[in-house]
């Protein structure tokens, strides 16, 4: 395994008397793409959140490339990180090529590297150049997140973070943009850890896959792998759900 | 165009320069209380209820009672800064009203940003934190822009209540658009107070349309009309502004008056004679009894007419009647000894209060005197001036007579004689000077126990003024020159229903009038 870009070490977190994290330990290594998965409550956002610091956790020790992230200023910090979720969360004041705009103008790069830089990043996520210029509003839901997904990647981090970043498009749109982006996860080399709750999605897109259930990793490894070795009675549920679905849908539809 | 609406028009660069320049300094300086505090209000719930709270309750204090109270507060400040630091500055006119409508323009303004704010859609604001925006960028980069359009919203109100109660700054000697509606109340000249409601309505109506561009673009993203709008406020608000440069200069000498008609003209006839001596005169009208005192006495105005009873019960807490010449020759070296005012001397009449009736009310009833009128006032409804019935007059008369009228009612001193002509009340609170007792042959009541006290008009000079030859040489020659029957016959001329004049007509009038052996 290569070395981890993400150390969690003992990571606890309570709201009021409920605990979301019940220390939690995990290590990501370089070029990895981990799915976290668990149903609600499991914790997979907030531990997600403690990565990037949009949580404080508790207790325990957040590394992200060997440095301990209490440390840092919490804004440089996410200008190294990109974060994509679920509401995609554009800046309607904003247009579309500045929105992707945004991280590298905090860190203050000059104006022609970052137009230069909006063109390449409506290329990699497959938009039309055109539309840099609109607003936000004048998107689809896909357009939106493909631009969610471009303003993430705009300061060239290393790391990815993604809360259910394709949970609220139709299907078809969900499953294009999944592909696309683990094709881009790829080329460019980068480190993706995403929260999700549909087992099919992190069987399909991640390399490795982490269960949790109220504040604890349950279960760890490949998805062939966990399918074949897991013993706990929910993980092995979890993984069959969608390989039951995949032969009903086969025999349904005789393929 | 009649001589009233003509007179109105070229009062207006001065009223309406004034009334813009409150309103705006009044308005923006709201905006650099309330934002900043909307922003902390935003950020804390804890702060925000308190907060919220205070600006509402400060809004349901009526305006005119805002802006009376900073009046003494602010003569307050001003002698302690006297006396620490050896200057004070003017309790009087721009300062109370800026105050006061400041308090009165954060309301909106508050309440709108912190709905605008929090109301920020939590998804963009955690984008805000997920790209890397530190919490200053994010208020900058994101809340406030989209705060904007609410924030205006907010701005409008603010701007619409501040031009309307800023007509409430003539009581306490700010000029402004409502010095033709308090004015022309008392004068009953209706064109003057239409003239000043329409000419506020058309201020805010266009403040309001100016100010909707500003709230448009910021809603449709489109900075033309942003920019329209604000090049819009800059130059209507400057060209209001700019004549004032011409009246800006420092009048030599204030001379102040009450809202009453026979104040206005002894005050326009004061003015003259200064002005003819080469003085510049600006006149502060409109105010409050107790307010011109103090004003006086504190030298933000530095002559005015007041009355010997009035003082003796008020500014002195006298609640005896020695009589006439012990009442003049004791506030003379009284005033001289506690506020260092002058008074200068006697007019020549009396402004007393004299309870009038109908005639034919007063025959039916048998009614002659106060004693008769303590006997049937069980079956009479009185009508009084707006403060008659909380004075030290009122108590010493009630106290002497023991009157239990069936109602009490007050009226602005015009729709007293009204009341009393059409039947709302029977017998009045009337002045003896006043020249509709004679016009109307009201019938006044004799006081045969002597309960009121004797209201010589007297000028009063200001401590500062205490030397000046000039302003003494200029007013000296009132005292003892002006008989009741020439004051009633000029407040008459004022008063009337039909062929009415100007204050200032009437003071040249009685002026002349003197002027002839």
């Amino acid at each position: 395994m290569a070395p981890p870009i993400i150390r969690l070490e003992g990571i606890a977190k309570r709201y009021g008397g409920h605990a979301a994290l019940d220390g939690v330990d995990l290590a990501v290594g370089t070029g990895e793409f981990v799915a976290l998965v668990g149903g609600s409550g499991s914790g997979k956002t907030t531990l997600l959140k403690t990565i990037n610091r949009l949580i404080q956790p508790d207790a325990g020790r957040v590394s992200v490339e060997g440095e301990d992230v209490a440390r840092a200023a919490p804004h440089d910090l996410r200008r190294r990180i990109g974060y994509v979720f679920q509401e995609v969360g554009l800046f309607p004041h904003l247009t579309v090529g500045e929105n992707i705009a945004i991280t590298p103008r905090l860190l203050g790069w000059d104006k022609a590297r970052i137009a230069e830089r909006i063109g390449t990043l409506l290329d990699l996520v497959d938009l039309p150049r055109e539309v840099a210029t609109r607003a936000p509003v004048a998107l689809s839901g896909g357009q939106r997140q493909r631009v969610g997904v471009a303003r993430a990647l705009a300061a060239e981090p290393k790391l990815m973070l993604m809360d259910e970043p394709f949970g609220a498009l139709d299907p078809l749109t969900r499953d294009a943009l999944g592909v696309d982006y683990r094709a881009l996860h790829q080329r460019l080399g980068l480190t993706t850890v995403m929260v999700t709750h549909d087992m099919a999605e992190a069987v399909l897109l991640a390399d490795r896959i982490v269960v949790l259930k109220a504040g604890r990793i349950l279960a760890d490894g490949g998805p062939a792998d966990l399918l074949a070795h897991t013993t706990d009675p929910d993980v092995r549920a979890l993984l069959e759900a969608p390989k039951r679905q995949a032969e009903r849908l086969r025999e349904r539809l005789g393929a | 165009m009649t001589a009233n609406l003509r007179a109105a028009f070229d009062l207006l660069p001065e009223y309406l320069g004034w009334h813009v320049l409150l309103s705006v300094s009044a308005l923006g300086l709201g905006l650099l209380i309330s934002l900043p505090l909307a922003i902390a209000a935003a950020r804390s719930p804890r702060l925000r209820w308190p907060v919220l709270a205070l600006a509402s309750l400060i809004q349901t204090i009526p305006s005119l009672a805002l802006l009376a109270l900073f009046f003494p507060l602010l003569l307050a400040l001003s002698m302690l800064s006297t006396a620490t630091i050896g200057r004070g500055f003017s309790a009087l006119g721009f300062l109370p009203s800026l105050l006061a409508l400041t308090l009165y323009s954060i309301l909106p303004i508050l309440r709108n940003a912190v709905a605008g704010i929090t109301g920020v859609d939590p998804a963009i604001a955690e984008a805000a934190d997920g790209v890397g925006m530190t919490a200053r960028q994010k208020l900058f980069q994101v809340e406030l822009p989209l705060a904007a359009p609410i924030v205006m919203a907010g701005i409008r109100t603010a701007a619409v209540w501040t031009i309307g109660a800023a007509t409430l700054s003539t009581p306490v000697g700010q000029t402004s658009l409502g010095n033709y509606i308090f004015a022309g109340l008392q004068t009953e000249n209706w064109v003057s107070v239409l003239f000043g409601c329409a000419a506020s309505a058309v201020l805010a109506l266009a403040a309001d349309q100016l100010l909707g561009l500003v709230e448009t673009g910021a809603r449709t993203r489109c900075r033309g009309l942003v920019i329209a709008g604000l090049a819009g406020l800059v130059i209507g608000a400057t060209a209001a502004i700019a004549p004032l440069a011409g009246f800006g200069k420092p009048a030599a000498y204030v001379v102040g008056a009450k809202n009453f008609s026979e104040q206005y003209i002894l005050a326009e006839l004061m003015a003259a004679r200064l002005e003819r001596a080469g003085a510049r005169v600006t006149r502060k009208e409109d105010l409050g009894s107790a307010v011109a005192y103090r004003a006086l006495a504190a030298g933000e105005i530095d002559a005015y007419v007041d009355y010997s009873g009035t003082l003796w019960t008020n500014v002195l807490g006298r609640a005896d009647n020695p009589g006439r010449q012990a009442v003049l020759a004791g506030l003379t070296t009284e005033l001289k000894r506690r506020d260092g005012v002058v008074v200068l001397g006697s007019l020549g009449f009396e402004n007393a209060y004299a309870f009038a009736m109908r005639p034919d009310r007063a025959r039916a009833l048998n009614i002659g005197s106060l004693a008769d009128l303590a006997r049937e006032a069980p079956k009479l409804t009185l009508g009084t001036d707006i403060e008659f019935l909380s004075r030290p007059e009122w108590r010493a008369v009630d106290g002497a007579y023991g009157f239990s009228f069936k109602a009490k009612r007050s009226f602005q001193p015009t729709f007293m004689y009204r009341a009393l002509s059409g039947g709302d009340a029977d017998v009045i609170s009337a002045f003896s000077s006043d020249g509709r007792i004679a016009a109307d042959r009201l019938v006044v009541l004799s006081d045969p126990k002597a309960a009121i006290p004797p209201y010589d008009a007297v000028i009063l000079i200001s401590p500062k003024r205490a030397g000046d030859r000039r302003l003494i040489e200029a007013l000296r020659p009132l005292v003892g020159a002006i008989p009741v029957e020439a004051m009633r016959a000029a407040n008459y001329s004022v008063d009337r229903d039909a062929g009415k004049v100007t204050p200032a007509q009437a003071a040249r009038a009685l002026g002349a009038a003197l002027a002839r052996p």
